[in-house]
């Protein structure tokens, strides 16, 4: 060691990067297909419990039935928004740029909710029991994203 | 087979915002070197079993244990780890010591959250499939638990920056914590919007540091120490892992837990028997969620209560005198440090934050986004 030298407090400078492909399921695969090429939401029922869960999903959590392609039903497309949140931050894992609007949406004929973007509305008149309408992207890829945001059914 | 399980020993390092001189294994190594130190204890002769909780993308690799194995004893020795909050470690070292395989476990949480980006990390813990790629985080899920519990019962920003006040207050008197300070309403009312309703103050700071926490049988726990702090109760329980799922402004999995720990211990009446709580205030507002999932009081009255100064220093019962989580103690070693600071009350042994005599102390750690899963622990003196 020579002890002129200054060996300081050193960091090993990464990044993890991985190009992953989930595959979405059973459920999944339906949904995603349904979304990208027919502009469908679809969620699935329990019949034993008389929900129907978003996401689909092949095992009911609550009552642990089976559940498969013939319980899926389609659901929405408009909704409630439940709550909600004015993101002020940014980070390169958000599609959009701050601010914008998550808000938890519960579709028509669902009983469980959606995270998903608010686009369009004042940020003031955001408030829970507002009625919204998906807005699909223009290009679909299949993914959640698909859907591009919802936005209000009344003009505000 | 022991029938009592006691905490023997309790070490913590110093929280700061970032630890540029230590890797995570030697940070892990102060609080263990510490903790056998004051017990006398050796990693050869008495630990028979380690329980560590970290965060695999903080510490850098996956199954991250395998970077403290030499440090907690874990080199060719029995060495458990849980992607979880640490309050998880005391919850498995607990049950390893009741079924009788175990007599003296070492449990530890480290995290050194300056080592990467806190809000692509909990990115990653939403499902890839649904949920990641509209980038949500701990702290955008947060507030929108946070404007859905404070809309249904109607808690105004001021009553939830008083909890921001009153822990902020209490960090003072905690040498081990960066975020204290005395703070006006209008300061912390002013401190800038992240994701409404919750300000930067509601937030608790990036941090690095560990926990480690001695835990033997009755007859062992005699032995090491004249003060043993018993696990009068253990409890857990998971929630739905989809936001949508869930009703956000209830913690049905922190009332399941609560209730476990609570049957263990024999406690009936929570807010009349338990002499102090620490909790997991990650964001500001779960410290009024966790109280009613705690039984302390029903569902919307914590904000009143608080307001009312009986979670305060002085008040009828202490709730995070430490100053919590945010006055700057990391996550994953959240729960451990709610776990040490509730066995440092009843000890006596907590400096100028002791609240005055604690019998029965309760400590809270929870895991994944908006409190998924979620852990209580019991303490008591007898
Ligand atoms: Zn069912």
């Amino acid at each position: 060691m020579n002890p002129e030298h200054d060996y300081g407090t050193f960091e090993s400078d990464q990044r993890i990067v991985a190009h992953s492909r989930y595959f979405a399921g059973l459920m999944g695969s339906y949904f995603f297909v349904r979304l990208r090429d027919e502009q469908k939401i679809v969620g699935a029922r329990c019949e034993k419990c008389n929900k129907v869960f978003w996401p689909p999903r092949s095992t009911c959590g609550r009552c642990f039935s089976v559940l498969s392609l013939e319980n899926l039903t389609e659901i929405g497309p408009l909704g409630t928004l439940e709550t909600f949140t004015i993101v002020k931050y940014r980070e390169p894992v958000h599609p959009r740029k701050a601010p914008f609007v998550y808000g938890i949406i519960k579709l028509d004929g669902a009983d469980t909710s959606m995270v998903h973007f608010v686009d369009g509305v004042d940020f003031q008149k955001l408030a829970p029991g507002m009625r919204l309408r998906p807005v699909f992207a223009n290009k679909r890829n299949g993914n959640i994203l698909d859907i591009d945001h919802f936005e209000p059914l009344d003009s505000y | 087979m022991s029938e009592r399980v006691a905490i023997v020993g309790v070490a913590q390092t110093v929280f700061s915002p970032k630890r540029p001189d230590v890797n995570y294994a030697e940070l892990a190594y102060e609080a263990i070197s510490l903790v056998l130190e004051s017990t006398g204890l050796s990693v050869e002769a008495d630990i028979d079993n380690a329980v560590s909780c970290s965060h695999d993308i903080w510490d850098g690799q996956t199954i991250s244990n395998i970077g403290i194995t030499d440090v907690i004893g874990g080199h060719l020795r029995n060495e458990e780890k849980l992607a979880m909050d640490g309050s998880t470690a005391v919850y498995y070292a607990t049950i390893g010591i009741l079924s009788g395989e175990f007599d003296c476990t070492l449990a530890l949480a480290h995290t050194k959250m300056s080592q990467t980006n806190r809000n692509i990390v909990n990115n990653t813990a939403f499902d890839p499939i649904y949920s990641r790629l509209l980038g949500l985080d701990f702290t955008s899920a947060a507030a929108l638990q946070a404007q859905r519990f404070m809309s249904r019962y109607n808690i105004s920003e001021k009553q939830i920056a008083e909890v921001v006040i009153k822990n902020l207050a209490n960090a003072t008197r905690n040498p081990w914590v960066h975020n204290k300070g005395f703070y006006t309403l209008d300061q912390a009312l002013d401190s800038p919007v992240i994701s409404s309703p919750i300000r930067k103050m509601d937030i608790a700071p990036d941090s690095d540091g560990a926990v480690a926490i001695v835990m033997a049988s009755e007859k062992k726990a005699l032995k090491v120490t004249d003060k043993p702090v018993w696990i009068k109760g253990v409890g857990a329980c998971y929630d739905a892992h989809y936001l949508g799922d869930r009703d956000l402004s209830e913690c049905y999995a922190l009332r399941s837990a609560a209730e476990q720990a609570y049957r263990m211990a024999e406690i009936d009446h929570p807010r009349d028997e338990i002499d102090l709580v620490e909790l997991g205030d990650e964001f500001s507002y779960q410290e009024l969620l966790w109280l009613e999932g705690l039984g302390i009081c029903g569902s919307g009255e914590a904000a009143d209560l608080t307001c009312r100064g009986f979670t305060s220093f002085d008040g009828a019962l202490p709730v995070n005198p430490s100053g919590g989580l945010l006055a700057g103690v990391p996550t994953n070693v959240a729960g451990l440090n709610r776990v040490a600071e509730a066995a440092l009350q009843i000890r006596g042994e907590a400096g100028d934050r002791q609240v005055g005599d604690v019998r029965i102390a309760v400590a809270q750690g929870h895991s994944g986004f908006c409190g998924q899963h979620q852990c209580v622990i019991v303490l008591g003196r007898e």
